[in-house]
């Protein structure tokens, strides 16, 4: 009767070498990822879409044209027409003679800057109040739960008209409109996602062991809902692009002399019977960005599939 | 005489990770009237191997051959052994709820059974059948509770009335899968005590599929033993609690606590099952064996057919639980090993 | 060590859409009273719903009890540091695959006691020391909970109740998850550590066979009460509480012959609900034995000599002869449920 018997009896398994970490679930999930062919195309547009926003002022700099530069003379013909696709101006020029690429290529910057900040910004409130409400339950919740339902009802256009009529269009107010009309949809994700967890035994375990509720919250519960939020928030980030794009066109989003797609949108429709590409190309990047943000998000969804990590 | 004859089963599914080979090689013959004991561990692939033969197990690649009255299941095309199935072999699964439509009564479903199957029955005639099925495994008030749906019966009246179902067409075959594991020990000895009853009446053969040695002992007339998704050994029922010869066997039956309250210390089975991706070259056991030997490694052992067979290479006269016994089975392996 | 008396744990059922009214209650512990000694291993049987578990839980200070006392060292737990309490009293748990956090690894939620109870030096070490201590790989310790088996896997969470040096372990049904040559592995390694550490279990279980070979005490539980309790041989060689009587034979034994042997007291229906539970003596329903008075009035524990507790107005002599027929006595309110 000694120990070591016991402790024999588990032992003696084919083993794989000592001391090498586990592939995690994050690991694992990688590599399901990575034989995703869909979204290892989609990671390869975003990552090339970001370059190229990143390189936005080579490309000013290369073509000689500042993103708010007018050339009356070379963009825009005799008749007062914008030029297409040429060696100067690669995209073509619009109304006011500014060179449609570099245009985009800035706008490219406001987009992605805005879809991603809004979706880290909804993220981080969506989560804290969505795993709070989980957690905790009772009126927390009842109440957490019945302002997700006002904000996830109201007619958020109309809204964003308003506040910018009020306060001002611009960056901030854009942000801070699209978070918030984001944020309920991840809260209430996180929160149900929460909900099944805090039965789970091992937050039984956690308590047995004395934890208190806010560790418990951020070390056992968080790591588990790392993998709805990516998912979720991959998701969001399209959408706030969308919805930039929306604001923009209704002339409510960042200055107008700024470049945004929605904006240059907005001021191809007086062109697109002469210049289709004016209309085309930023329309065509916004679909190109949308959707590959969409099925990056699907792709990591199937790669973090809870079915997969039990065994 | 055979009612059902399975040779060299093999059920593979291939996953991203690689092929799962979840049966490798199964053979076994029910007669008819008798019960077939199969007992494992989960994934040792004793579900996997009934599922395929009910056709049940979609996208697997199976090989083999399953001859039930004549007929290979496996080779069938999907109408006909559907129609098979339910009218001439039945299942019974460990969870009723699983397998029972929530959104209709339970008569409803008995009802539908027999009209599927003998289509010239008349909606009354399947309704009183259905009544008298449910009278017959001891449901009380049959004619009122044939009304009810599946989740206003208790666990043990949810198995009661799968098995009425199962028997609704006087199945010449039962296949039963885990039915108890879900109760508690008072109702399974309820139901095990029904099904044996049953069977008795109604002359059916019975595949009982579990993990528990316990029912094993009380219903099987021979019984299977797998291990990581083959047979192991086969043997009457009595021959092999008293007289196992796989080193498996005998490590199963020496983990379970002793039902006389002998409280020597328990001798389990090191280590753990294989994975399936990967199965171990040689004897699949040979990792967890006491008595592993040196050829253990590399061939694998046959199963010999008649009464009593075991997959191992120790000589068949090394028979039988007892420190004498492994004594002289140690003593033969290190032989061997020399 | 750990004293418990009339313990009562409620489980209000709410409903309403936006104020909740009670409309009934789940009467899951009702009226408990035993007492654990230091060093021993006190057994809790019992079927499904009978509330061992959440005895448990109460026992363990993860539910507030609805009424009643519990004392460890005498000292009331309602009143004790809850920290100082966690670091005496630890518990197991049963589903090996749900009891561990799935995204963290094993070092760390080993390790969590540790920094909850913010205890100082090489943390590492002492994890490695614990994993060694219960037959894990300690180079294990930066691996994830899927990467390993089921058993693997009841080592880790014994591991973690071990970590802050516990007097009191409660195992809620730690093996029955596992496959039968793993669960060997565990009671073996359960009973060993009890040697070696001086530990003190509660050891809940609803398999006959292994709360006996562990148990040196066993109570035997019933809707939310204990019906009797004995030391492990008596309880089980000479039960007096019909239930217990019942539950004995129903229990299949991995041993065909006596198996056979065994005369099985078959009981009538299922478990009525703990919601309305019946009056009087609560098995009066299922009971083979009751009359009138089971109905009326509630029997009490009563010591019939060597510590040994029965709850029966009518206990079952030595040598008397149970019949699976249930009597037909005046039934008052409560229709058994079946």
């Amino acid at each position: 009767m000694s120990l070591t018997e016991a402790q024999a009896e588990a032992e003696h398994l084919p083993e794989q070498p000592p001391g090498v970490p586990g592939k995690g679930p994050w690991r694992l999930a990688w590599e399901r990822l990575r034989r995703d062919r869909a979204a290892m195309i989609s990671l390869a547009v975003i990552a090339v879409i970001v370059l190229l926003a990143l390189l936005a002022p080579v490309f000013a700099a290369i073509t000689g044209h500042g993103p708010q530069d007018q050339f009356p003379s070379e963009g825009v013909t005799p008749e007062g027409l914008p030029v297409g696709p040429s060696a100067t101006f690669w995209l073509g020029a619009d109304g006011l003679g500014r060179d449609l690429l570099v245009r985009m290529l800035y706008g490219a910057r406001i987009s992605l800057f805005v879809g991603i900040v809004s979706t880290l910004l909804a993220t981080v409130f969506g989560v804290i109040i969505g795993m709070v409400a989980g957690f905790y339950g009772g009126w927390v919740d009842t109440l957490l739960a019945r302002v997700l339902d006002v904000v996830l009802s109201f007619p958020y256009l109309l809204v964003a008209i308003v506040l910018a009529a009020v306060y001002g269009a611009g960056l901030p107010l854009l942000i801070f409109v699209i978070a918030f009309f984001s944020f309920a949809a991840m809260a209430r994700i996180v929160r149900g996602q929460t909900i099944a967890y805090r039965e789970r035994e091992f937050i039984e375990a956690a308590r047995s062991l004395g934890a208190g509720k806010v560790r418990t919250m951020f070390v056992d519960v968080l790591p588990n809902l790392i993998a709805p939020v990516t998912v979720l928030a991959s998701l969001l980030i399209p959408t706030s692009i969308v919805f930039e794009a929306t604001l923009s066109y209704l002339g409510l989003g960042v200055d107008p002399r700024t470049p945004s797609w929605g904006a240059i949108l907005y001021e191809a429709t007086d062109y697109y019977r002469v210049a289709p590409g004016l209309l085309l190309f930023p329309a065509l990047m916004l679909l190109i960005t949308t959707l590959a943000f969409n099925l990056l998000g699907d792709g990591v969804r199937d790669a973090l599939d809870p079915r997969a990590d039990r065994r | 005489m055979t009612l059902l004859e399975v040779q060299d089963l093999r059920v593979t599914f291939r996953t991203p990770d690689g092929d799962v080979q979840a049966v490798r090689g199964v053979t076994f013959a029910v007669e008819r009237g008798r019960t077939l004991g199969i007992v494992g561990e989960s994934g040792s692939g004793k579900s996997v191997s009934t599922q395929t033969l009910m056709g049940l197990t979609r996208g697997a690649v199976v090989s083999g051959s399953a001859r039930f009255e004549g007929k290979d299941l496996l080779a069938l095309p999907p109408d006909q052994l559907r129609r098979l199935r339910g009218a001439e072999i039945s299942m019974i699964f460990q969870d009723p709820l699983t397998s029972l439509h929530p959104l209709y009564t339970i008569g409803w479903q008995i009802m539908e059974m027999i009209r599927i199957h003998e289509p010239s029955t008349s909606k009354e005639q399947a309704r009183k059948r259905a009544v008298e099925q449910l009278a017959l495994v001891g449901i009380p008030q049959p004619d009122q509770r044939v009304n009810d749906y599946p989740h206003q019966f208790s666990g043990g009246m949810r198995q009661r009335a799968m098995i009425a179902m199962a028997l609704a067409l006087n199945p010449k075959l039962i296949i039963a899968d885990e039915p108890t594991t879900a109760l508690d020990a008072t109702v399974q000895a309820q139901i095990l005590d029904l099904m044996a009853r049953l069977q008795k009446e109604f002359d059916t053969a019975l595949i009982m599929i579990t993990h528990d040695l316990g029912v094993i002992a009380d219903m099987a007339d021979d019984v299977l033993v797998m291990y990581a998704g083959k047979p192991v050994e086969h043997a009457r029922r009595r021959e092999l609690y008293y007289a196992p010869h796989h080193p498996y066997t005998v490590g199963l039956l020496e983990s379970v606590p002793s039902a006389t309250g002998d409280k020597t210390r328990l001798r389990p089975v090191p280590g753990q099952p294989p994975s399936l991706l990967s199965p171990p070259a040689g004897c699949s056991f040979h990792p967890r064996c006491r008595y592993v030997m040196p050829q253990c490694r590399v061939d694998e052992p046959p199963l010999p057919a008649g009464q009593h067979g075991s997959a191992c290479w120790l000589p068949s006269d090394l028979v039988g639980i007892g420190p004498e016994v492994a004594a002289r089975r140690q003593e033969a392996s290190r032989a061997q090993r020399d | 060590m750990l004293s418990v008396t009339d313990v009562r744990k409620y489980f209000p059922i709410k409903e309403g859409l936006f104020i909740k009214k009670e409309v009934g209650r789940v009467h899951a512990v009702d009226g408990v009273s035993l007492e654990v000694r230091a060093g021993e291993t006190l057994g809790i049987v019992g079927e499904s719903g009978c509330g061992k578990s959440t005895l448990a839980r109460c026992i363990t200070g993860l539910h507030h009890v609805t009424a009643g006392r519990i004392e460890f060292d005498g000292k009331d737990i309602a009143t004790l540091d809850p920290k100082a309490f966690r670091r005496d009293v630890q518990m197991i748990f049963q589903d090996p695959y749900g009891s561990l956090n799935p995204r963290r690894r094993v070092g760390s939620i080993i390790a969590d006691p540790l920094k909850i109870h913010r205890i100082e030096g090489d943390t590492r070490k002492r994890v490695q020391e614990l994993m060694a201590l219960v037959g894990l790989n300690p180079e294990h310790y930066n691996r994830f909970p899927a990467e390993f088996s089921g058993g693997q896997r009841q080592r880790i969470g014994i591991a973690r109740a071990l970590a802050l040096n516990p007097r009191l372990v409660v195992c809620d049904e730690p093996v029955s998850a596992l496959d039968v040559s793993i669960q060997a592995q565990v009671i073996n390694l359960l009973t060993d550590l009890q040697d070696q550490l001086g530990l003190t279990y509660v050891f809940i279980a609803h398999d006959l066979s292994v709360v006996r070979y562990v148990s040196d005490r066993v109570a035997v539980m019933y809707l939310g009460q204990v019906v009797e309790l004995a030391v492990g041989e008596d309880l089980y060689k000479t039960p007096r509480h019909p239930y217990t009587n019942a539950l004995l034979s129903a229990a299949s034994v991995a041993d065909p012959d006596l198996s056979a042997k065994r005369e099985r007291i078959v009981l009538m229906g299922d478990v009525p609900s703990p919601i309305n539970p019946p009056t009087g003596c609560r098995f009066h329903p299922r009971c083979p034995k009751a009359r009138e008075r089971c109905v009326a009035e509630m029997p009490l524990l009563i010591d019939s000599g060597n510590g040994h507790l029965t709850a029966c107005h009518f206990p079952v002599q030595p040598g008397e002869h149970l019949t699976s027929e249930h009597p037909q006595i005046q039934q008052q309110s409560t229709e058994p449920q079946l």
